[in-house]
């Protein structure tokens, strides 16, 4: 089973992505997946999780996640404590930032950084950098197939949205990956 | 059929669409809120041909379901916690006129402190309510059981209302992937309510919800009381018949994993039972003799399939999300009364955990055994007077921050 949390804030779509990614891995891989939010009242702007486990299994575990292979972090003034939980030796941290050197020194584990918000401006006109952290999990990891998480994309956005955020999507599986 | 990612208020909703009721009467709670959302889209897009009334309470959401079913129409409506108490007066009114009337409860802790996570004390206030009362594991079930709900509830014996389960947020809240049949299917399996007797009629006037005095009213509730016992067959037909037509089923009102040579069972409801499903199947690899019963209805009471699935079994744990405050686990103490009316002996635990929405850890289930296997090496113990616990020592409070 691999098991995802997000981190973001209340309206950045941490809970959107943690439903795509388990959207791509179930209806379009044919796994199965389970999503949830940090359960509680939503708050724009507070600190907020999103959860996604894939297996090729039904997963029937219905506690909170305590160990994670992939921790994705939409913003990184939530770097602290709260992110470096559960974290396995071979985790991987992929974090929304211009200097993932400062993070990679407080961990022993890989850490990735995305200048996401950037990404996200040029393609979308808005600081939302969910879909273009998946794709940089997507081009890592390969925890799904890059195909699927258009279609989830395309499943759960109108057209016009759906499109730019494709094209982000593209862009940055691109990038990381020449850079892998 | 078709194969999609949705939550357990989703797949609710998706199954009262397709069991198409004539009304929903609903007022929005969390975590039940996106059941009601969701069917006034439907409602509103055309793809459910049903009136949707806004009510100013859940008081008026049942009363107006009532009348829905009055007049012999399908009526639905949801609910969770507080808005379920606030329902209270008219729960006994909908069972006691014998209105096959379905509802979603989103499982809930009740104030005070004041708490919108998930715990099961809602439902267990109203277990004496005349509801049949089915608690479900994931979303799958949750949509399936809206379908078999209303088959149950409107066959000419039952004529009973039913509420269906769902753990508030750890169901309500969490995707996955659910088949959502066809409406075809569903109209095979569910043909259209047709009640001809105790509704309203212009051609012959009746009165319903009717008064009866020190002569009669005992008659009326031991026919209640003896007809809902006997829904039990009516369910496990209603289970077989899904499983044959959907190619799913869920075993009637109980499921057992390697009970038959098992030394100790844990007993679970709702959806711990999949995160107990992991930890029953890792310390059977490890050769230990542990079986898990997952206790789908709590009303009617499954006695008879209990007791016979626990017979075998030294040691029985029953999980309960509930405190009956001066007592114990509710559910502990039905089936403790089973397991006593069955002439059984086991040691019977009582694990209360998971109130006001705290985590139910796979280490916490473990522990639950461990627990249990202790108490099978003392088994010889058990029924000796000099050495039985209080009994307060067989109520275990899983994962708390207090000390005990």
């Amino acid at each position: 089973m691999i098991e995802v949390r997000w981190h973001g804030r209340g309206g950045q779509g941490s809970f959107t992505v943690a439903r795509l990614l388990g959207l791509a891995a179930s209806v379009y891989d044919g796994k199965y997946a389970q999503a949830f939010p940090s359960f509680g009242p939503e708050r724009r702007g507070a600190p907020v999780l999103g959860f996604t486990r894939i297996d090729d299994y039904k997963i029937t575990d219905r506690s909170e996640l305590d160990v994670c292979d992939y921790v994705i972090i939409l913003d990184e003034t939530l770097w602290g404590a709260d992110v470096k939980v559960g974290l396995k030796e071979n985790s991987i941290v992929l974090i929304n930032t211009k200097n993932p050197e400062r993070y990679q020194a407080e961990l022993s584990q890989r850490v990735v950084g995305l200048d996401a918000t950037q990404m996200a401006l040029d393609y979308l006109g808005i600081p939302i950098t969910n879909t273009a952290m998946l794709a940089a999990l997507v081009a890592i990891t390969g925890v799904v197939e890059t195909e699927s998480c258009k279609s989830a994309i395309e499943d759960s956005m109108n057209p016009k949205i759906a499109g730019k955020n494709i094209a982000l999507f593209d862009y940055v599986v691109k990038e990381v990956a020449s850079r892998e | 059929m078709a194969r999609r990612f949705v939550s357990g208020n989703d797949a609710v909703a998706e199954g009262v669409r397709l069991a198409r009721p004539h009304v929903i009467s609903a007022y929005p709670i969390t975590p039940q809120t996106i059941v009601v959302e969701r069917l006034s889209e439907f409602v509103e897009d055309g793809s459910l041909q049903s009136i949707y009334m806004h009510v100013e309470s859940e008081h008026s959401a049942l009363a107006a379901a009532m009348g829905v079913s009055s007049v012999g129409a399908r009526a639905f409506t949801a609910t969770s916690s507080q808005g379920l108490l606030y329902m209270a007066e008219n729960l006994p009114y909908a069972s006691g006129a014998r209105m096959p009337i379905v509802m979603m409860n989103a499982n809930r802790a009740l104030a005070t402190p004041w708490n919108i996570y998930g715990d099961q004390m809602d439902s267990m206030f109203m277990l004496n309510s005349g509801w049949i009362q089915v608690y479900v594991e994931d979303a799958q079930e949750a949509l399936d059981m809206m379908i078999q709900a209303y088959k149950i509830a409107e066959d000419p014996k039952v004529l009973t209302p039913f509420m269906v389960n769902l753990d508030g947020f750890v169901l309500t809240h969490t995707y996955e992937v659910v088949d959502i049949p066809t409406q075809e299917e569903v109209d095979a399996f569910l043909p259209p309510i047709n009640l001809s007797e105790n509704i309203m009629s212009m051609e012959a006037p009746k009165s319903l919800c009717i008064t009866a005095g020190n002569n009669y009213n005992m008659e009326f509730k031991i026919k209640q009381n003896e007809e809902m016992i006997e829904s039990i067959s009516v369910i496990e037909q209603v289970d077989a018949a899904f499983e044959k037509q959907f190619g799913r089923g869920y075993n009637g009102l109980l499921e057992t994993v390697d009970c038959e040579d098992a030394d100790v069972i844990l007993v679970t409801t709702g959806s711990i039972t999949g995160t107990a499903r992991m930890v029953q199947k890792t310390l059977r690899a490890e050769g230990k003799k542990v079986g898990l019963l997952k206790l789908r209805y709590l009303r009617p009471f499954p006695t008879k399939a209990l007791t016979e699935a626990l017979k075998n079994a030294k040691v029985v744990g029953v999980v309960d999300k509930n405190i009956s405050f001066g007592y114990e686990g509710t559910i502990f103490t039905n089936v403790n009364s089973a397991l006593m009316q069955e002439g059984a002996s086991q040691k019977v635990d009582n694990f209360i955990c998971g109130l006001g929405g705290r985590d139910v850890t796979k280490e916490n289930i473990h522990e639950m055994y461990e627990k249990m296997l202790v108490h099978l090496e003392t088994s010889a113990d058990v029924n000796d007077a000099n050495v039985a616990s209080k009994p307060q020592d067989r109520i275990h409070y899983m994962n708390v921050r207090c000390a005990l």
